[in-house]
């Protein structure tokens, strides 16, 4: 499976009128053996972006911080976590991507990852902090083996920058919908309309966004900007507050359905 | 070869560089413009300098320390960076990273602190230029270092606990980082060591290289033969070496040993790590198989942490300076070395420093050691005094 497999998606996506569902939840929450249920439990996605949890997660807010901690406190490993990924790609038939650190990919070293991730069938890869500056090696890997690379833009990166992360040729662009972290928010800071307009402007490629969406409303209202909508601490946080693995299965079921609704 | 400044990628060698989120590339950016532009004007060199001599108290002395001398059997000179005002040479950064958010137009201050006295220099900066402060410092932390929490609030910063982790620098840091992230349109994250993506491990060191220039201006034509002192992150350790790199003189970085090196626990980045990537750059870092951070640890809140600036790891390889390190045990001997031989109660952070010298006093016979003492001991007193049963 490779980055095809999520072109595809985008192309099927743009055809239909619709923007994509891409549900993030971090590999190995709450332990290695539960993450098939986990991932299993989550409805209506699109494709599934698996996190292989890291202990120091610049990127991350607290809830995404905390179930990595849970993750790899469970002896959560990369290789365990991308044989989780590719569980979730074989099972569910749908584009899987790699969330993780710079750290754990120069760990093993940017070739070694990237045949590894294509080996488990991953389609793309995204490292949170790894601006286009520093891509070089791991998109270098990523992309010899078949697969895409995604990369960031900010509501803080200027046209310069823009311009030069779509010639990157990402597989698609992380739109980063509001300043700050990975974690829920009662109020958007109204970033994403504009921070689509420049992208937009500039290249067709797929655009995502993703940060402090986590209700079907601001899901939904994500519509009119982009190709497909990145829901991740407000999974996570169903799993990590419900009181036995029943109940965070029933309620991801609940809430995945609610946001894959609001994008249909 | 000495680098006057990184690469264009912001590389000493194979170091350094730029590993952050997206959101903080322009603030970066943004930030070098504005210090390159400010460090090539004379006039806020000038100002920088003037701040340095009115208000931080430089130059700091330097003298030999004679009873210390006669014991160990060699020469030690002391740097005295814990006379600067606030008690260690964090000072010359942080009001050097004040002035210049005054170029860039921000408001508010934040910083990481370990032994906190990062935390009283930056809130010490702020109420001096009259911007708001938040300071991040683990909960162990503030459990050691409560002296240095008490004068960061009485400074007017607000001190918010970290708890993730094991509640100490590394995890103070990504908070900061996280907060930065957050809030980055009107805040100024004012790293506290020569540490973190690039601009800022080449503006740490250069607000910190006074030390070292001062110190050769302060030796009138003569030289030692090792200059010694303690890394965390390693400002005070680059402030003091970048000076000395083109002279013949033998530089010395001392480790947390912590509780020994075989036992695990220790902050020996160079010493037992490995190059990876931690808080924005790549550098000697604590690490397991699969590039997730080892916790460090040291008696010392100040050296408690898995990482090392880059540039310190590029003089390790380099061969341009060696790094060793002491344990726990031997820098709290150290303090009270210090302390009865010449009644300076310095750092636990800065008795690293001065064990590393005592217990190589045998192959450093005769020589003449420079130690750069980093910081006082105020702030360490009560924790002392509970290791030692006095309190
Ligand atoms: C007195 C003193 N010395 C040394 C350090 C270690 O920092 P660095 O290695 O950046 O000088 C600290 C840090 O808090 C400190 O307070």
């Amino acid at each position: 499976m490779s980055a095809d497999r999520l072109r595809e998606l985008f192309a099927t996506v743009r055809d239909e009128g619709r923007t994509a569902f891409l549900p993030f939840m971090t590999a190995g929450l709450p332990d290695p053996q539960l993450s098939p249920s986990v991932f299993g439990a989550i409805e209506g996605a699109d494709a599934f972006e698996v996190g292989i949890p890291y202990s120091d997660p610049l990127m991350d807010g607290p809830t995404i911080q905390a179930a990595g901690q849970m993750a790899l406190k469970a002896g959560t490993t990369l290789d365990r976590g991308l044989g989780i990924a590719g569980g979730v790609a074989e099972t569910t038939g749908k584009p899987v991507i790699i969330m993780t650190y710079a750290n754990v990919i120069f760990q093993v070293g940017p070739e070694r990852f990237a045949g590894k991730a294509a080996d488990v069938g991953a389609s793309a890869v995204i490292v949170a902090d790894l601006p286009i500056d520093e891509a070089g090696p791991i998109q270098a890997a990523v992309e010899a083996v078949g697969l895409g690379m995604v990369l960031f833009v900010a509501p803080t990166t200027d046209e310069r920058r823009v311009a030069q992360i779509v010639a990157a040729n990402p597989v698609f662009v992380y739109g980063v919908a509001e300043l700050g972290v990975t974690g829920e928010r009662k109020e958007s800071g109204g970033h994403a309309a504009r921070l689509s307009e420049r992208v937009r402007a500039l290249s067709d490629v797929p655009l995502v966004m993703g940060v402090g969406i986590s209700t079907p409303e601001q899901a939904s209202d994500m519509r009119p900007l982009a190709d497909g909508v990145i829901v991740g601490s407000a999974l996570v946080r169903a799993v990590l507050d419900a009181p036995d693995t029943d109940t965070a299965l029933r309620d991801l079921a609940l809430i995945s359905r609610r946001i894959a609704d609001a994008l249909r | 070869m000495k680098l006057v400044r990184p690469d264009d990628r912001g590389r000493f060698g194979d170091y350094g560089g730029r590993f952050a989120p997206e959101t903080l590339m322009p603030a970066l950016d943004e930030l070098e413009r504005a210090f390159e532009k400010a460090w090539s004007d004379p006039a806020f060199v000038q100002r920088y300098h003037d701040l340095l001599t009115s208000y931080v108290g430089r130059p700091t002395p330097q003298h030999v320390a004679g009873r210390l001398s006669e014991q160990l059997g060699l020469t030690v000179i002391l740097k005295r960076e814990d006379l600067a005002h606030t008690g260690a040479h964090k000072i010359n950064n942080a009001m050097g990273q004040g002035l210049l958010v005054g170029e860039m137009g921000k408001r508010r201050l934040i910083a990481e602190t370990g032994a906190g006295q990062h935390g009283v220099a930056t809130a010490t900066a702020a109420a001096y230029f009259g911007l708001e402060c938040a300071i991040y410092m683990g909960e162990k932390d503030i459990e050691r270092q409560r002296l240095n929490v008490y004068r960061m609030r009485l400074l007017g910063a607000e001190v918010i606990p970290v708890t993730s982790g094991a509640g100490t620098l590394k995890d103070a840091t990504n908070e900061a980082m996280r907060e930065w992230v957050r809030s980055v349109e009107y805040t100024h994250y004012t790293i506290g060591s020569v540490v973190g993506p690039h601009p800022f491990p080449w503006i740490v060191r250069e607000f910190q290289k006074v030390i070292g220039e001062e110190s050769i201006v302060q030796l009138g034509g003569t030289l030692p033969d090792v200059v010694v002192a303690c890394v965390g992150g390693g400002s005070n350790a680059a402030g003091m070496f970048y000076p000395y790199l083109d002279l013949d003189v033998e530089l010395v970085g001392v480790e947390a040993g912590g509780l020994g090196i075989e036992t695990g626990k220790h902050g020996a980045s160079i010493g037992a790590g490995s190059p990876g990537v931690l808080h924005g750059s790549r550098t000697y870092m604590l690490q397991d198989a699969d590039g997730q951070v080892i916790e460090a640890h040291s008696v010392s809140a100040g050296l408690d942490y898995p990482g090392v600036g880059p540039e310190h790891s590029y003089f390790a390889d380099q061969g341009m300076a060696r790094y060793e390190s002491v344990t726990d045990a031997e820098a709290l001997d150290a303090v009270d070395l210090l302390a009865r031989t010449e009644g300076i109660i310095p750092a636990i952070e800065s008795a690293h420093a001065i064990a590393w010298v005592a217990r190589e006093r045998a192959s450093l016979a005769g020589k003449t050691v420079l130690v750069n003492l980093s910081g006082r001991g105020d702030k360490d007193v009560e924790q002392i005094a509970q290791i030692r049963g006095l309190l």
